[in-house]
């Protein structure tokens, strides 16, 4: 009785305390004057025709740096707490995987594994359309992100669209074997060259991350806005690695 | 006006997807109603004309995120049955 008396208490206190909030809210008839500033000089000094990505990646382009190395974290952390580390242990483990897969008896989960058999394996549709849809999704990913200061959209969203086409092929075929030294290889490379990328702009122009060391080009076309294409596409790559780490990490075939 | 009705109606259908996904006995519907909640904010952020967060709630929020769900489910579950 006490205690949902409490939750009562404390539900009406917080719409109590929230309540000036949804009180005061009105259709904004003008920009606020921080945004007004980016939405009047973005163009003019950056030439970025979606001035969210040049925000994003510019103006506070630390605080994107920070979201990629929260990622980052997540996904070392799903990869080290799903994959048994030992690599030894993990290729035995494919292996009576694979001979599951074929005579569908003996090996360590062969026991449970006989119950999943039915779906371990893809229908041929899902397998056709997959194979035919996967490089289309793959090629808008990186339309997405190499567009992004032109078009709404950029790394994060692009990344995860090219995750999800991998996602796709996992489940068309679980024992797909993705390349784990390619992605480790585009995923560290890509965060190295994010750093570096941002301290070319310490170097070369006003401060950490300014895109504006590359000639900002001319508005609206693919290669304009400076670095900034450069900075998306680095962080799509990152984020489509990571996400695609996390996704393979999480499966389970047998 | 009917932009701010259709606000209005999408916002109600989030809530009420919410409370399901809260009360659900299933979890598998507990996940699916997650997952809507996600696909109707994104569609009011569309309405908000805000398309880079509608891009990234769509795909992350409602997409991957309840895949990864559905597949620590069927993660938990399994380790239930082992013990």
């Amino acid at each position: 009785m006490i205690k949902r008396l409490l939750i009562i208490l404390t539900l009406t206190a917080i719409a109590f305390g929230f309540y000036p909030l949804a009180w005061g809210v009105e259709d904004a008839r003008q920009l606020s004057p921080l945004a007004a500033g980016y939405v009047e000089n973005s163009v003019e000094e950056l030439g970025t025709s979606n001035v969210v990505t040049a925000i994003v990646v510019s103006y506070r382009g630390l605080d994107t740096l920070g979201e990629v190395t929260v990622l980052f974290a997540a996904a070392a952390g799903v990869t080290l707490l799903m994959t048994s580390g030992n690599p030894e242990r993990r290729k035995k483990r494919a292996a009576s995987r694979g001979k599951d897969g074929k005579d569908g008896k003996d090996g360590k989960d062969g026991s449970e594994g006989g119950s999943d058999k039915a779906r371990r394996q893809g229908s041929e549709l899902l397998a056709a359309g997959a194979a035919f849809l996967f490089p289309i999704i793959w090629l808008f990913g990186i339309y997405i992100f190499i567009h992004g200061h032109l078009t709404p959209g950029g790394g994060f969203q692009g990344g995860v669209v090219i995750a999800s086409a991998v996602l796709l092929i996992i489940f068309a075929d679980c024992r797909q074997e993705l390349g784990h030294t390619v992605l480790q290889l585009a995923e560290a490379l890509s965060g190295a060259a994010y750093v570096g990328v941002g301290l070319l702009g310490l170097w070369m122009a006003a401060g950490f991350l300014d895109p504006r060391f590359l000639a900002a080009g001319e508005f609206g076309e693919l290669f304009s806005a400076g670095a900034i294409p450069i900075i998306y596409s680095l962080i799509g790559i990152k984020v489509g690695a990571e996400l695609t780490g996390i996704v393979d990490s999480l499966r389970r075939c047998s | 006006m009917i932009n701010s009705i259709l606000f209005v109606v999408l916002a109600l259908l989030a809530l009420s997807s919410a409370i399901t996904a809260v009360l659900a006995k299933n979890l598998v519907t507990s996940i699916l109603a997650a997952g809507f909640v996600s696909l109707l904010a994104s569609v009011i952020y569309l309405l908000l004309s805000a398309p880079d967060v509608a891009m990234t709630e769509a795909a992350i929020g409602s997409g991957l995120s309840t895949i990864i769900f559905f597949y620590v489910l069927n993660k938990v579950r399994r380790s239930g049955r082992h013990d």
